[in-house]
């Protein structure tokens, strides 16, 4: 669902329309500019009259943000491709949605490797923000462990090694990524 | 083949081209020298509307580019461009560089469009560089592809923005050489340069800019060696 939402944020600087443009920009700063925790709370307890659960809370939240974060990426990479690629493209003849396919695209999509690896890192660490709506993710389960065994320090041990056993294979796999890609 | 029309550009109040008129011929080659910040390469980047022109005409072969019905893509692509870097496509191949056009803007079957950059590729002299890519190569080597990317759309025009300014001395002759070849064979040409012995040699007509106006135009060996105004004379002083 994030990475369905996100590229749809990033085109906004193709679709012309201003108002587009305009909801795209308050989008990604209000998102960007508010903790993520309020994020959560807000949606949990802002949408309790449509009474849509918390776990559905937490994936409607954890996409908002993150697909805003990854609209910059993909926005920042398609930028930092020198203007003069387009130029070549279109004085070849290909139109600006061909440029844009063809010439664009490939490059800017290297780019963002690196920082949409970072960004699903992040995006996965997020998730144990869940707990405070009672999110039955691990470090809810870690706290009702704990509080009823005041095992507190090695439970919490437990849920970082967790958390490392999924985010440092990403890594590795990231950075062969990367190297295929020659980044 | 090219005629211009009182062209004006501005970018926001700086009013870079004041009035441009010029007519350029079939199979003509037409260098454009000046100073830089003279208005040159915007003229030259006005003749394939890469940049928007805010008063004025250009008419290349019939189809009038200014007016908002022409399809500026089929145009476009009936004029060939050559930047000053050359602005290939590092993620594709030599090849690939050159058969882009071809195989999307004009539908011609990949197999076909392979032989035919093959060939491309041959003329220029790089026939043993299709499977390299890009980031190999020199920079008169880089050019020279550039030129058969161009080529491979088969223009009528070729339009050169400062075709050596970013090579090595010693490379700047390979490429000079190619763009000689095109002339005689009867490619019309309009070269934005600094290559002064170029201009002379192979150029069948000079127009010299200065602030955005033709100042001075005429054949090559009378620019150069009878320059009369008084621009002209000194811009021809300080580089010659």
């Amino acid at each position: 669902m994030v990475l369905f939402w996100a590229p749809l944020q990033g085109l906004e600087d193709f679709l012309k329309s201003i108002f587009f443009r305009w909801i795209s920009t308050v989008y990604v700063e209000v998102i960007r500019g508010t903790p993520i925790l309020a994020q959560v709370l807000f949606i949990y307890y802002g949408l309790t009259a449509v009474n849509i659960g918390a776990l559905t809370s937490a994936i409607i939240a954890i996409t908002l943000n993150a697909g805003a974060y990854i609209a910059e990426i993909v926005r920042g990479a398609v930028h930092s491709i020198d203007k003069g690629q387009h130029e070549a493209g279109r004085a070849i003849g290909l139109t600006e949605k061909q440029t844009m396919r063809y010439i664009v695209w490939p490059q800017a999509f290297k780019r963002m490797i690196p920082p949409l690896g970072n960004q699903f890192i992040i995006s996965l660490k997020d998730t144990s923000l869940f707990s405070v709506i009672a999110v039955g993710e691990v470090l809810y389960m870690a706290k009702q462990y704990y509080n009823s065994t005041f095992e507190i320090f090695e439970t919490l041990i437990m849920v970082c090694i967790f958390y490392l056993i999924i985010t440092i294979p990403t890594s590795i796999i990231l950075r062969n990524v990367e190297r295929k890609l020659d980044v | 083949m090219i005629t211009v029309k009182d062209l004006h550009k501005s970018f926001g109040d700086n009013e870079v081209l004041k009035g441009i008129d010029a007519e350029i011929k079939s199979q003509e080659v037409l260098c454009v020298i000046g100073p830089s910040g003279s208005g040159k390469s915007t003229f030259l980047r006005c003749l394939n509307l890469l940049e928007d022109v805010t008063s004025g005409e250009v008419e290349i072969d019939g189809d009038v580019l200014t007016d908002p019905k022409v399809d500026i893509n089929k145009v476009r692509s009936q004029v060939g461009m050559v930047f000053q870097h050359f602005n290939l496509f590092p993620h594709k191949t030599v090849l690939e560089n050159v058969t882009l056009g071809p195989v999307k803007v004009k539908g011609m079957p990949e197999a076909e469009a392979k032989q035919y950059g093959a060939k491309l590729l041959g003329k220029v002299g790089l026939g043993d560089k299709a499977e390299a890519y890009p980031e190999s190569l020199s920079g008169g080597q880089k050019q020279r592809v550039a030129i058969a990317r161009s080529l491979a759309m088969d223009p009528k025009v070729m339009l050169f923005d400062e075709p050596t300014s970013a090579l090595d001395p010693e490379l700047v002759g390979d490429v000079l050489e190619v763009m000689k070849d095109l002339a005689n064979e009867g490619m019309t040409m309009v070269v934005v340069t600094h290559e002064m012995g170029f201009a002379k040699e192979v150029g069948d007509r000079v127009f010299f800019m200065d602030e955005g106006v033709i100042m001075e135009e005429g054949d090559p060996n009378q620019i150069f060696d009878n320059p009369q105004n008084p621009r002209t004379q000194s811009f021809l002083s300080k580089i010659l």
